[in-house]
């Protein structure tokens, strides 16, 4: 699955730990340095041994696991993925702005799941800043999706409105102050 | 009234162009009707029984004449020669084909129109009291807020995904005539103790297989804090709103479920988070917003006017059009002029193109260039002169625009039913056709007096059903159509849902059913007491005794 960074395809450095790995384990054990993205189960269930790990830990949220769950644990990761089981499950958009807005949360946060090339103009301005994305779609289409439309009405995760009555001189200006 | 600036028109020009990409990929076969759909849908582009629908949103229901004038064109160039203005203030094209429909969207963007949000899963267009500006017991203009609120909401980022579509509507008087308390969200102005004017804010009304009337979470919100409120609702609604069941996706069902005060202290926390942030209102802008509304240059008349009055004296249809489709506005010497779309044996909410032509000239002429649609599917001039109104009547009559019907007995919400819908279980429109047939002599309609029948051909509600003063709905019996009748419902400030009569009717029967009730009514009705009013006194016995005597 291409995924989707910075606006270019890249190679995912990223792991994940597969469901029935015990972290003990030598054999199955992913290397001790490899950047690794676990579930929230996981998490639960082995958190001391994934903290003794060299490298960095990622979380995986499904859309009914809200963020605000494990908010004080936060601090441990550097990437959080958040799932989009369909596309019109929205649930993982307030999680973002909430994650970057509520949480500060400044680590990489990942769109997986149903990623659509409508859909990231949205994912981008709720803070998501890299994409599991399944389709081939060339990375033209995907520039494209998310330059269509520039005029802001709402402040969000990724900057303040850019006109309307949230937006302006006046908007722009507050949006500042209340960083 | 409003004037798109650059930003907003750059908006819409932007998602012109996105959504002709889009219907491009569609036609070429790089997207499939599946993955297309969530796009046209948010385009406001249906797919419906015979071909595409298109629903074109006009924002709190306001028009000038030039818009106006450009959807008629649309209906001509594009469609079968009309189009079908529906209750929640938007205008629909049947017949529109998918490759013009960039085109269409082009030429609604020359006019600071378009379809965006119009379906669904989001924030859809913002519905306002059809008399704003107008009306003698509004506390402000609602369209200000309607205004704020489209920005707001316009391809908002987290709230384009929601469980399920979302409506709010607006009023800014004491009557409403917005039906705030049938909305996902519906905002009422008021004053506080102190006399300051803000919001009270109604959560989880709604209509459909489950009609709930909202409930206030809060009495009073300060205008500043609009927006960051809202946000504070619809970010608690997108997380726990169910997503498992459609029909239990409505943030009314999780108002239920949740309890409405638990729910409005999850609103409160996260308001606590939002409020005074980026969010919040500055007052200069609510006047910038505020300025678009002023109230238009009105001459200083008299209360009264001669030539009316001769008029209204000599002419006794004149007097009965003004009886029923003249309401009384603020400015003295002016008066609120509605136009109804429900002559005889026609369906509810039409307009042909030459209609919609001759009211944009009545608009330009005699009212300040400006006409507002109404949830009950007709038209409103908001500023006419008492002098003009012979004028505009002569008019409306050559256009078959006067009949006198608004609020009687044959101005009919009717959804458009088994000759539109796939999901219908019955034809709607025939029967509203029926009923006023069965009504067509005016006088007695007049003798009735206010009298609101609302059909859906299913549950859906599309038509109100629920709220009508009699409510008729479509069911299946045996695959075939039975109406059940409701009575005692009521969409204004005293929100009730209707209850169920009896046995559901025939096709053939409905109709000497909905004459049977009036006739129950005429015959208990005290003084001028209105429908629902006796309804509540005598109770639903003798409208059920009269009804299944026969049977
Ligand atoms: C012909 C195709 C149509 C279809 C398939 C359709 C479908 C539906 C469905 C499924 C609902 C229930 C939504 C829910 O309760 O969650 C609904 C509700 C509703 N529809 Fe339609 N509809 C159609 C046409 C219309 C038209 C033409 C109008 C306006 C005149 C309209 C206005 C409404 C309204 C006001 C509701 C009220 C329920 C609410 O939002 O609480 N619909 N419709
Ligand atoms: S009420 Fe039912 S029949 Fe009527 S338009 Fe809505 S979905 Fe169709």
């Amino acid at each position: 699955m291409p995924l989707l960074k910075d606006g270019q395809a890249i190679d995912d450095p990223w792991a994940a730990l597969p469901e029935t790995a015990p972290v003990q384990d030598g054999t199955t054990e992913p290397a001790l340095d490899v950047d690794l993205i676990v579930t929230l189960d996981q998490w639960r269930a082995k958190r001391e041994a994934l903290l003794q790990r060299n490298g960095r830990l990622g979380l995986r949220l499904r859309s009914d696991q809200s963020p605000a769950e494990i908010a004080s644990d936060l601090a441990h990761f550097d990437l959080i993925a958040l799932e989009f089981p369909k596309f019109t499950d929205g649930r993982a958009y307030s999680y973002a702005r909430l994650l970057r807005e509520r949480h500060g949360f400044s680590g990489e946060l990942r769109a997986v799941g149903n990623v659509l090339r409508d859909q990231l103009f949205f994912m981008l301005r709720c803070g998501f800043d890299s994409f599991e994305v399944a389709s081939h779609e060339s990375i033209a289409a995907w520039h494209a999706a998310i330059s269509e439309v520039t005029v802001l009405y709402q402040p969000a995760g990724s900057g303040p409105a850019t006109g309307g009555v949230l937006g302006g001189p006046l908007g722009r200006a507050r949006a500042v102050a209340a960083e | 009234m409003y004037r798109y600036d650059e930003f907003d028109s750059a908006f819409v020009k932007q998602r012109v162009t996105q959504f002709r990409g889009q219907v491009a990929r569609r036609l070429a076969g790089e997207l499939s009707e599946d993955e297309f759909k969530p796009l046209r849908l948010m385009n406001g582009l249906y797919l419906q029984l015979h071909a595409y629908m298109l629903r074109v949103a006009i924002p709190y229901g306001t028009l000038s004449s030039r818009q106006m004038r450009k959807l008629a064109h649309i209906a001509r160039t594009y469609d079968r020669g009309y189009g079908h203005f529906t209750t929640r203030q938007n205008i629909q094209y049947n017949w529109p084909k998918l490759e013009d429909v960039p085109e269409i969207l082009e030429e609604l963007a020359e006019v600071e129109m378009h379809a965006i949000q119009t379906s669904g899963n989001c924030i859809r267009n913002v519905t306002a009291d059809h008399f704003a500006g107008a009306s003698a017991d509004e506390i402000e203009d609602p369209r200000i807020y309607a205004e704020i609120i489209r920005q707001w909401s316009s391809l908002h980022p987290e709230f384009s995904f929601l469980p399920r579509k979302f409506k709010i509507a607006i009023t800014g008087a004491p009557n409403d005539r917005a039906a705030v308390r049938l909305h996902d969200i519906g905002l009422q102005l008021c004053r506080n103790d102190a006399g300051a004017v803000g919001f009270e804010v109604i959560v989880g009304g709604g209509q459909g297989r489950t009609p709930i009337i909202g409930t206030t979470i809060r009495k009073f919100l300060p205008k500043a804090h609009l927006l960051s409120y809202l946000e504070a609702i619809l970010r608690v609604y997108n997380q726990l709103g169910r997503r498992d069941n459609l029909y239990k996706a409505r943030i009314k069902i999780l108002l239920q479920q949740t309890g409405a005060e638990a729910f409005a202290r999850q609103v409160e926390e996260e308001w606590v988070h939002l409020k005074d942030g980026a969010l919040t209102l500055p007052a200069e802008e609510i006047e910038r917003i505020e300025a678009y509304f002023a109230p238009p240059a009105f001459e200083g008349l008299p209360p009264s006017d001669p030539a009316f009055d001769v008029r209204r004296f000599e002419d006794r249809d004149f007097a009965r059009w003004v009886r029923s489709n003249v309401a009384a506005h603020k400015q003295s010497g002016y008066a609120i002029v509605s136009i109804s779309l429900k002559p005889e044996g026609e369906a509810p909410g039409d307009a042909s193109a030459a209609q919609m032509e001759a009211v944009a000239d009545l608009a330009e002429a005699y009212s300040f260039d400006e006409v507002l649609v109404s949830h009950e599917q007709n038209l409103v001039l908001p500023h006419v002169k008492l002098s003009d109104l012979p004028k505009v009547w002569d008019k409306l009559v050559a256009f078959g625009l006067a009949t006198p019907n608004i609020g009687l007995v044959s101005d009919i919400i009717a959804c458009p039913g088994l000759d539109y819908c796939n999901l219908a279980n019955a034809r709607s429109i025939p029967v509203a056709q029926r009923i006023s047939q069965r009504f067509r002599d005016l006088n007695r309609q007049h003798e009735i007096g206010d009298l609101k029948i609302k059909i859906s051909g299913c549950i859906n509600a599309c038509g109100h059903h629920h709220v009508g003063h009699i409510g008729i709905l479509g069911v299946d019996k045996k695959g075939e159509e039975f109406y059940q009748i409701t009575l005692g419902g009521s969409a204004d400030e005293n929100a009730a849902i209707g209850k169920i009569v009896g046995p559901a009717f025939s096709y053939d029967d409905v109709v000497d059913a909905v004459d049977s009730i009036v006739d129950t009514y005429l015959g208990l009705r005290q003084d001028n007491e209105k429908f629902n009013d006796t309804y509540a006194r005598v109770g639903i016995t003798p409208f059920k005794e009269k009804l299944y005597a026969a049977a």
